[in-house]
């Protein structure tokens, strides 16, 4: 009865709540979206692994741990966690440093930097599915880039080194960097530095030049400035690319698969290759399922110690 | 203050707007397109969708040329070309599944013969064809091993569209004249001769195994040779054991073969493989006989520049590799489908349909003289050998016990380690008993 | 001249980096040209006996009926979920409300889910949606899978934007969009390009839902460029003039994007 005493009060308070939250109003659709696209349907996976969906018939009835267990118990699964881990680990700081790098020979003051920084990020334009076959032939060793590479004395079996550095024994394969992920890593790196680079230029852009030139007044040198000026302010975006970079290692499929597959004794195999096999392939729905959640946990692993680190420097 | 609310809402609202605005718009152009969800439409034509992963080169000539002369046929009724191609199939198979299991059947879909088109039948997404082959009489003009593969409990599922033969032994002839070499017709041969050719810096077998799948055939190849056509495929009934010595010497003479291939094996697809045997770099390729045309396309002359032998041990088999046509449940405008598929049957399509993909028909009562010469070959060898279905051609066994086996054959290609090879299929056994 | 001079060992590492980058579009450029009869991987490297454009008018030829499909597709999705992303990551970095951060993360964690796995579900529910067979199915679950990673670009930008910009504007009155379209919105071009690009290539190349949720008429041209290979038998020639085909809208963007780059370098640190 109250509320009906005076209606302008209650727009008004609509309205004020309006204003005052219209920060999360404005999020909340996306967040909506989300929760079903994303969060439900990771829910149906996780209720998918734990059941008997092993063929093409839908099989929800309760498998508990069987499909991990199989998983973990396997020799391709566990080749894929290490070349996860390792890919992973390189991929980001391959494209880090280098888009770092090269946004910075850029900001020198030379001719060309149109033409340059164009032909750094061509490679993003293309296809994952066809520069995999152009990196293919241009490690294989016979015929590829090992016809320059010989007259140094030097030819490498590339991704068809089944050697992994150091090689220790763990569970049922030999634990280190699978050489063969090398060739497998530059293809990455080539194909994602132009967007390190770009988020660079455009970090870099927003550094008031007054900034840098006060330091050098300072009597800093140029790598001083550098570190101790320059570094710090891109932060964020180096925060930015490497969430960015751990999403697409962790996910990388198209390049590697068309590249070299799972590679001789799953030296370059992935967990989303696997994925897609087992569901796609083999029907195996409920061991598909499995090892998405494997994957979503190991995001977590690497993710959730970053966004406390990030809070802390904020 | 007012401004913000406004500000707000227009924004909200323009998040819902664009939504619904693109969907309605987008009704509009689906019509216009007609996918497969508006099968009728005003004009009164009929739109059935195929589905396959014939996309390309001869393949999609050979689609295409069997649509069109269904078109000729039934001009009401018009076929849509949905091949996808990519992953070995296995996007199509991604989207045959997601299709399926969403209620979005294709009116026709090509499958593996035998488990690789039956496993759509556990989900009850298949119909039966035992009507379509009665109609059509053709139990008499398919072979009964090609029949038998695509039935469950007597119910035939399948319409077999084409035949390959994989066990074939493809070699350059000008290395084995220029080396005074005769075809091998047994392992003994076959590793005598490839000593020969390994002393000479010849690679005596190529191979290209970025696919594993290709390792898989060469074993297949020994387990066949080991064997033989009856004992090899009671193996996929999941009873026999697959730790014996026969099996263990089959795994041995794989291994052996593996020594006398390219090092970069496992950086080639099974064309770079081709290759190196058109080039004169290798000697012989066991191949499916696609390589046939492969080989033609690089302008080398049949029994002139390539020849062709049966794998070693093997001369009384045909190795079958066979695409067939599957009929989902729920499909619409039944009548029409069911003409389409009594035309895929049908001898004139079957022609046309294999002469131009390069392989042989499923039908044996079909005139050949037009076809290649290996083609004419393998056609007369259809009729008289003994078929078998091919491992590596997925009929037989599940996929994902195929799969399995890939993945224990690629750990072997680099391990050599006939124990852990044994006791992988022994573990993937359980997949074979369903 | 004597500057040219001073940066010689940054030319000399930017023409060694650029050739190095360069080396797969040669092998790709040179197998285009080649008749499939020469293609091998065995001579990758060498020229073309002679130029045969023969593969990309077969390429042209099967793409560009589905090159519009894909401009359909591409161009709302990218704008859309750049406008969104930009909205959230400003509302999200200067109007922090109470469990903000927890907003952020959650939105955040949504780009790690891998795609593959998530296909059934999001057919069944593109499906009662009624968007199943559409671009605007795919337009739809390309802004909502790239939202995550809009709303983080844009964040991470306007964190090297003073709060006290914010700050002045909010004393002389604007609100949250008041604000937004005059203060942070025109320092954000070289943010929007950023995420433009990313947006739009990725977009443009994916495959998975292209395939899975449109149907024959409606697939883009990255779907099309797969079915230039064969089951059997590839066509390499073929298949690499189409992939240079179909990304030439991309690299296309890249350099008139390229404007804006300058712009927002010369807005930025780059003064005379």
């Amino acid at each position: 009865m109250n509320d009906h005493t005076d209606k302008k009060g209650v727009y008004e308070r609509f309205k004020s709540f309006m204003v005052r939250n219209i920060s999360l109003l404005v999020v909340l659709p996306s967040i909506i979206f989300v929760s079903v696209f994303v969060y439900v349907f990771i829910g149906w996976t996780g209720l998918v692994s734990f059941s008997n969906w092993n063929s093409i018939a839908p099989d929800l009835s309760f498998n508990g741990l069987q499909n991990y267990i199989q998983l973990f118990q396997s020799f391709r699964f566990q080749s894929d966690i290490r070349n996860m881990i390792f890919f992973s680990l390189l991929f980001i700081l391959g494209v880090t440093l280098m888009g770092q790098f090269l946004a910075i020979l850029l900001e020198q003051n030379i001719r060309g930097k149109w033409l340059f920084r164009n032909i750094f990020m061509f490679p993003m334009a293309m296809s994952f599915v066809v520069t995999g076959v152009a990196w293919r032939w241009i490690f294989n060793p016979e015929s590829g880039v090992n016809i320059f590479l010989q007259k140094f004395g030097v030819s490498p079996g590339w991704y068809t080194d089944t050697t992994i550095l150091p090689g220790w024994s763990l569970f049922k394969i030999e634990f280190g960097l699978p050489i063969g992920l090398i060739a497998v890593l530059i293809a990455a790196i080539w194909q994602m530095t132009g967007f390190s680079l770009a988020m660079y230029m455009a970090g870099l852009s927003g550094i008031p030049q007054e900034v840098r030139e006060a330091a050098l007044m300072d009597g800093a040198s140029k790598w001083k400035t550098y570190t101790k000026v320059i570094l710090p302010q891109l932060k964020p975006i180096t925060y930015g690319i490497v969430l960015m970079m751990l999403q697409i290692s962790l996910k990388i499929f198209d390049l590697v698969y068309t590249m070299t597959g799972s590679g001789p004794n799953f030296v370059t195999d992935m967990p989303a290759i696997y994925m897609y096999e087992a569901t796609f392939k083999s029907n195996f729905y409920a061991e598909g399922a499995a090892i998405s959640i494997v994957m979503l946990f190991m995001v977590m692993v690497f993710v959730i110690p970053y966004m406390f680190r990030r809070k802390e420097d904020a | 203050m007012k401004l913000k609310l406004i500000y707000a809402s227009s924004v909200l609202l323009l998040f819902v707007l664009l939504l619904t605005a693109c969907g309605s718009d987008e009704s509009n152009s689906a019509n216009q397109n007609d996918n497969s969800d508006s099968e009728n439409n005003g004009s009164g034509t009929t739109e059935l969708e195929i589905l396959s992963w014939w996309t390309s080169g001869g393949e999609a000539e050979a689609l295409n040329a069997v649509i069109d002369g269904f078109g000729e046929e039934e001009p009401n009724i018009e076929i849509v070309n949905a091949a996808v191609a990519g992953g070995g199939g296995s996007n199509s198979q991604a989207v045959l599944s997601s299709r399926l299991q969403g209620g979005e059947p294709p009116a026709v879909f090509q499958a593996q013969g035998g488990f690789d088109l039956l496993r759509w039948q556990e989900g009850d997404y298949l119909q039966s064809l035992n009507d379509l082959y009665e109609e059509n009489g053709w139990r008499d003009v398919f072979p009964e091993t090609i029949i038998d593969m695509n039935t469950i409990d007597g119910e035939i599922y399948g319409i077999p569209m084409n035949v390959h033969r994989n066990n074939m032994i493809w070699y350059n002839k000008k290395i084995f004249d220029d080396n005074g070499i005769e075809p091998p017709k047994t392992f003994a041969d076959f590793f005598e001769i490839a000593d020969t050719l390994q002393s000479k810096g010849i690679i005596p077998l190529a191979l290209g195994d970025q696919n594993p799948r290709w390792s898989t055939l060469l074993f297949e190849m020994a387990l066949l040779n080991e064997l033989g056509a009856e004992d090899f495929s009671a193996l996929w009934t999941g009873n026999e054991d697959f730790d014996t010595a026969k099996i263990r010497s089959a795994v041995n003479t794989f291994s052996r073969m593996l020594d006398y291939t390219n090092e970069n094996h496992s950086s080639l697809d099974w064309q770079d493989a081709a290759d190196l045997v058109a080039s004169d770099e290798a000697a012989m390729l066991i191949m499916g006989d696609w390589a046939s045309g492969f080989f033609m396309s690089r302008d080398l002359v049949a029994n002139e520049d390539f020849g062709w032998v049966a794998a070693p041990g093997t001369e009384d088999i045909f190795n079958i590799v066979n695409d067939s046509m599957g009929y989902p449940t729920g499909v619409e405008n039944a009548e029409e489908a069911e003409g389409f598929l009594a035309y895929l049957g049908s001898a004139e399509a079957q022609a046309e349909f294999n002469q131009l993909k390069g392989s042989i028909p499923a039908r044996t009562d079909i005139d050949v003289s037009d076809f290649s010469e290996y083609s004419q070959s393998a056609a007369e060898d259809f009729k008289n050998l003994e078929l078998n279905l091919s491992l590596a051609g997925g009929s037989p066994v599940p996929a994902g016990f195929l799969s399995r086996v890939d993945d224990a054959i690629n750990t072997f290609v680099t391990q050599r380690d006939p124990d852990m090879l044994i006791n992988s299929l022994e573990e993937a056994k359980s997949l074979l008993q369903e | 001249m004597p500057r040219v001079l001073a940066n010689t060992p940054v030319y000399f590492i930017l023409i060694v980096m650029s050739i190095i980058f360069v080396s797969p579009f040669y092998v790709l450029i040179v197998t285009a040209l080649k008749p499939f009869s020469e293609v091998s991987v065995l001579t990758m490297w060498s020229l073309p006996a002679n130029i045969n454009f023969s593969s990309f008018v077969q390429a042209i030829s099967e793409l560009a009926p589905n090159l519009w499909n894909s401009f359909k597709m591409v161009i709302p999705a990218t704008l859309i979920s750049a406008l969104l992303g930009s909205i959230n990551g400003y509302a999200l970095s200067k109007w922090k409300f109470k469990g903000s951060e927890v907003f952020f993360n959650f939105l955040l964690l949504g780009m790690f889910i891998p795609y593959q796995s998530i296909l059934i579900p999001l057919i069944q529910t593109i499906d009662s949606m009624g968007l199943y067979n559409t671009i605007t199915g795919l337009v739809l679950v390309h802004i909502v899978y790239g939202l995550p990673m809009t709303t983080l670009m844009f964040r991470n930008f306007y964190a090297t934007i003073p709060h006290a910009l914010i700050e002045a504007s909010q004393m002389d009155g604007a609100g949250f969009f008041k604000t937004y379209f005059k203060v942070v919105f025109p320092l954000s071009i070289t943010s929007f390009v950023v995420v433009g690009i990313w947006q739009f290539t990725n977009i443009w190349n994916e495959f998975l839902f292209a395939i899975t949720i449109t149907g024959h008429g409606q697939h883009p041209v990255m779907v099309a460029l797969q079915n230039l290979s064969g089951s059997q038998v590839v066509e390499w020639n073929v298949q690499m003039a189409g992939a240079l085909f179909a990304a030439i809208p991309t690299m296309l963007i890249y350099i008139l994007a390229g404007r804006f780059f300058i712009k927002g370098l010369l807005a930025g640190s780059v003064k005379g």
